[in-house]
């Protein structure tokens, strides 16, 4: 690891003004970014550790409105009774997120503004149409992913927090790679009075919905009702776990699981 | 007998305390004065010209001692790594021996390959220096599969090695096997891979070097499976160390699995900077350089068929395979895919013809050893999927087509066409035990349930038998073995009745600690803490060829047993002469001597005194002290053996295999502690079933490079995959050894690949799927679902 200077802020404005000066990178729970950093594959001068920004925390759900701080570590929202209560399967989700000491430093925020394209939270933001709050603007979910590890913030913008619609009934249903346990296909789906959003991470470059699936499962909230939408495996990702073909038949798969588990909840 | 802590007691592990608390000495904790460290610079190339390396910048740094090359390497006249094992090919010729430089000069060979040494005063500093150094390359095209490596035109690994071919060996009677075939009535076919794997023990390689310049004494601390065999092969070939002044301690070792029983370059290199610099150097290797220079495992290509008569019985066995030696000969390198694998082919079975011919080849990838089982479940997996598939091709059961051809327990000791003597073993025995524990007859409801579930079903058997106990020196020689495999112990036993003993096997995560107390506590009758058993310090063991082979137990233990044995006689002269009686009228048992027919004893401890006190002491024909040593070497391998029984369920729609059972039943001789017995099996098994559903070293076909380069890319077998086991021993006592034992480190990982394969196939069977290779992944079978789906719908 080469050396770099570390600040603490206690405020956002200190955050952005830290980050502003020195060049330096933010770090939440550093589960990305430090394994980078420890092959010197990124060597940044300074690290601004958010964690001590009390802004950046908190857990709160009112007006069919959950917000995490960008904060909230990946063991608070999968214990929370606040989520369990509004959104189970986003509790689910982040129970299920790499292992206990991941969850325990991983945090939402850090998560989706990395935009890994395994990532669980992307599938989460886009299957529930959150709003991504940071210090500069509000962004929708729809327009926040923009590629591989790719996203519209911009040059030392914060996320703050996330605004999740509560869902009439979602679930989230992974298939994990037998070596890193992340993602090969993960399927986050979400019903809503106004109509069905399927939100898919892993499969492509960066998280994407399937507005086929979406509109059959507005109308028919069963697994029966995509089980003639094919996927196209074209611009899906192939690796040595997971041929582009197959992933496109998992997303199928997955999303069946997903409004099965929806539909049981 | 009353012993506690004797042969058979299932005693918690000695060495364990120290391991759960945390206290474990092990090379990455030795910390010297003046300590510099050291990290290696690789090639990230998998085949290129080496054309000058730039280590200006580098040595500008603050803290930066050296940068060291193969240059400087050969400028100080150091030898290349030597090869442990000398081949001989079909024409008679030794095999090909390219030299193995301790780090690259001309040219790169595999990605990963060293080629400089940065030494700094600390490991922060070594790396940042290592990235300003400047090594420039000549990129070669490259060649990782061994049927490319074959081709005419394909990239030469070394330029004066026609074919990339270093042996074309062979055994077995090609002639008497043609006219099995000729005369055959069915003949069962299979091609199949045998996936690469890396090994990825807990604690990485490390080494720790230092030179006393005053009394010119070099001390090495390697992660090695072999201490005594590093000191001779880098103090005598590479580095012309005198054998007097050089020590190898190999403390506690965090796994070797094989990985660590072969002398590697880098514990090589530290030693000549330590001396070459005369300050203590440090390496400890990163885990991802553990994938690109730790020795690989596997990596086969195999086409083989089965003869057979009309009733099912074999007839004859042909296999050719081509075997994955990587980009350099490793220490036993070329052994393993030929003399640890066609003399395997036999299995359990009377199969009276077999030919095995094997072309060893070099490759742009990481050189290829001994892994877990290493040879011997390459061979059970042909032969197993080969007896599978012969029987789905004859419509015979997989159970009735094994009991057909399996050697008859009472026509042990068996001698097979392909070298071996097997001296015990009860093959029909195990498959009986095997396939009532499992329940192997109530299958048909399982999979009818599992069906409606939306998944298939299925079971799966392997036989085995295995070689091991490595080995008698006279038949190692005679197969090309550079050195002897016998082994040593010394029986140290205090003045109080204490004991030490020091061996020349190295324990790294086996249980020797116990299981060798437990030998000595049931030949002396003392408790097995009153014993402790030394290892992995050449300079107070005085010889030991190290633990690989599964031979701690039959030859170490063989060999401790006779020291023990000796310590024992010479007792009996000290209490003949205090008891006043005949020497042939002392009796030795539960730690007393005593006079046949009289209340007169002795116990031990008053003759240990005696030999250290030795007032009253037969001092003119009988010398003072209680210590003997012992050298043995085995008159034969040991043939553990067993048969094994696995069921899985596979979901149709994402082609994920779930192991939901697995019986072992395993014929490993006498067993010490059934405890660790059952650890041994567990670990083994779990390596087994991870080759089978789960691990592949996957190299890029193009440009050499690993792609299974880290553990998010290379699937290690986890706890969850696992079902629990049933592990149950089915003993015949091994015959040519006094204790009856024969091994039990590899037998989980020698019959679990070709069990859980069985079953994956079975589970398909009903898709006409007849093989799938390994790893059986959820893309893999998936695809192979998919394609018989297709074919089934055509027909």
């Amino acid at each position: 690891m080469h050396p770099f200077t570390y600040h603490r802020p206690a405020t956002l404005a200190d955050a952005a003004g830290l980050l502003q000066s020195t060049g330096g990178v933010g770090i939440a729970g550093g589960m990305s970014l430090l394994p980078v950093m420890k092959h010197r594959l990124a060597t940044p001068s300074a690290l601004i550790d958010l964690s001590g920004v009390a802004a950046l925390t908190g857990i709160a759900a009112a007006d069919g409105v959950l917000t995490l701080g960008a904060m909230a570590r990946h063991i608070a929202v999968a214990n929370s009774p606040v989520v369990a209560a509004s959104i189970p399967a986003l509790a689910a989700l982040a129970g299920g997120i790499g292992d206990p000491a991941v969850r325990n430093r991983g945090t939402l925020g850090g998560a989706v503004a990395n935009a890994d394209p395994s990532a669980d939270y992307p599938a989460a933001v886009v299957g529930l149409g959150a709003t991504v709050v940071t210090d500069r603007r509000e962004i929708t979910a729809d327009a926040f992913f923009t590629g591989l590890f790719a996203t519209a913030l911009e040059p030392g913008e914060l996320i703050v927090a996330i605004r999740f619609p509560v869902p009439q009934a979602a679930a989230y249903a992974k298939f994990r790679s037998q070596a890193s346990r992340y993602a090969v296909v993960g399927v986050f789906v979400a019903k809503f009075a106004n109509g069905v959003r399927v939100a898919v991470t892993g499969a492509g470059p960066s998280v994407f919905r399937v507005p086929a699936m979406e509109a059959a499962l507005s109308a028919n909230f069963d697994a029966s009702a995509i089980a003639e939408i094919a996927i196209p495996a074209d611009g899906l990702n192939g690796d040595i776990h997971a041929e582009p073909a197959y992933r496109a038949h998992l997303v199928s798969v997955m999303t069946g699981r997903a409004v099965a588990a929806a539909s049981a909840a | 007998m009353g012993n506690i802590t004797g042969i058979g007691a299932a005693i918690l592990r000695k060495e364990d305390k120290r391991f759960i608390t945390g206290r474990g000495n092990y090379v990455a904790d030795v910390k010297l004065p003046g300590m510099t460290y050291a990290v290696f610079i690789r090639s990230p190339h998998a085949h290129a010209r080496l054309l000058g390396i730039d280590a200006s910048a580098a040595l500008d740094m603050p803290g930066v001692v050296a940068v060291l090359t193969g240059a400087d390497l050969k400028a100080d006249g150091v030898g290349g790594i030597p090869c442990g094992w000398g081949i001989t090919g079909k024409d008679g010729l030794p095999m090909k021996e390219p030299p193995h430089p301790a780090m690259a000069h001309g040219k790169v060979r595999h990605v990963g390959d060293a080629v400089a040494l940065v030494v700094a005063e600390s490991v922060d500093l070594a790396r940042l220096a290592a990235d300003a150094v400047v090594v420039e390359y000549d990129v070669l095209p490259a060649v990782v599969g061994v049927i490319d490596a074959l081709m005419p035109g394909a990239p030469a690994v070394f330029e004066d090695i026609p074919d990339n071919l270093c042996c074309d060996w062979e055994i077995g009677d090609r002639a008497a096997t043609d006219a099995a075939f000729a005369s055959a009535a069915h003949v069962a076919k299979i091609n199949l891979v045998n996936n690469r794997l890396i090994g990825n023990p807990m604690e990485p390689r490390a080494a720790v070097a230092q030179y006393e310049s005053s009394t010119g004494r070099t001390t090495l601390w390697s992660t090695s499976q072999f201490p005594h065999v590093v000191k001779l092969l880098m103090g005598n070939f590479v580095l012309g160390i005198p054998q007097h002044k050089l020590r190898v301690i190999a403390p506690d070792v965090g796994g070797g699995f094989g990985v660590k029983q072969f002398h590697y370059a880098e514990e090589a290199v530290i030693t000549w900077a330590a001396r070459r610099l005369d300050v203590p150097v440090k390496w400890v290797s990163e885990r991802s350089e553990g994938f690109v220079s730790d020795a690989q495992g596997r990596d086969h290509v195999t086409e083989a068929e089965m003869a057979l008569d009309e009733t099912g019985k074999f007839l004859g066995l042909r296999v050719s395979t081509v075997a994955n030696m990587g980009g350099y000969l490793s220490t036993f390198g070329p052994n393993i895919p030929t003399n640890l694998y066609g003399p395997l082919l036999a299995g359990v079975y009377t199969t009276p013809a077999i030919y095995c011919e094997v072309k060893v080849v070099f490759t742009n990838t990481v050189p290829v050893d001994a892994y877990r089982g290493a040879g011997r479940p390459e061979a059970t997996f042909v032969l197993e999927r080969l007896v599978d598939v012969a029987a789905a091709q004859l419509g015979m059961d997989r159970v009735a087509i094994r009991r057909h051809n399996m050697i008859p327990t009472a026509a042990y000791p068996y001698q097979t066409p392909v070298m071996m003597e097997y001296d015990s073993g009860d093959p029909t025995g195990c498959l009986d035990r095997a396939l009532a524990l499992s329940d192997w007859d109530g299958f048909a409801a399982r999979r009818a349930e599992a069906a409606t579930r939306g998944r298939y079903r299925g079971i799966g058997l392997a036989t085995y038998v295995e070689a091991c106990g490595l080995a008698p020196s006279r038949i190692a020689g005679r197969l090309g073995a550079r050195g002897g495999l016998y082994e040593s112990a010394t029986v140290r036993v205090h003045a109080t009745g204490d004991v030490t003993v020091l061996i020349g096997t190295h324990c790294h995560g086996q249980g020797h600690e116990t299981t060798f107390a437990q030998i000595v506590s049931e030949k002396l009758g003392i408790p097995a803490d009153k014993i402790e058993v030394v290892f992995g310090d050449t300079d107070k063991v005085q010889f030991g060829m190290g633990t690989y082979g599964s031979r701690s137990l039959s030859v170490g233990g063989s060999a401790l047993a006779k020291s023990v044995d000796k310590v024992i006689l010479k007792g009996r002269k000290i209490a003949a002469h205090l008891l006043e009686a005949g020497e042939p009228d002392i009796e030795f048992a539960d730690g007393k001597f005593s006079v046949a027919g009289t209340d007169r004893s002795l116990k031990f401890e008053e003759i240990c005194l005696a030999a250290y006190i030795p007032h009253n002491y037969p001092l003119e024909v009988l010398e003072p002290g209680l210590e003997e040593q012992s050298f043995y070497d085995p008159v034969n391998f040991t043939f553990p053996g067993g048969a094994h029984v696995a069921e899985v369920e596979i979901e149709a729609d994402t082609g994920t295999v779930h192991l939901l059972s697995y019986v072992a039943v395993d014929d490993i001789g006498t067993v010490i502690n059934p405890m660790i017995v059952a650890g041994q099996l567990h670990g083994g098994i779990v390596q087994g079933a991870g080759q089978a559903l789960c691990e592949t070293a996957v190299y890029d076909d193009s440009s050499g490079q690993l792609l299974s380069g880290s553990f998010m890319d290379y699937a290690m077998p986890r706890a969850d995959i696992m079902p629990n086991m049933k592990i149950v021993t089915h003993s015949t006592r091994c015959t040519h050894n006094d204790l009856g034992v024969k091994g039990c480190g590899e037998v989980g990982t020698i019959g679990s690949p070709a069990t859980v394969m069985s079953a994956v196939v079975d589970a398909l069977s009903p898709l006409g799927i007849t093989h799938v290779d390994m790893p059986a992944s959820p893309n893999r079978i998936w695809r192979a679902i998919k394609a018989a789906r297709v074919a089934q719908a055509a027909e």
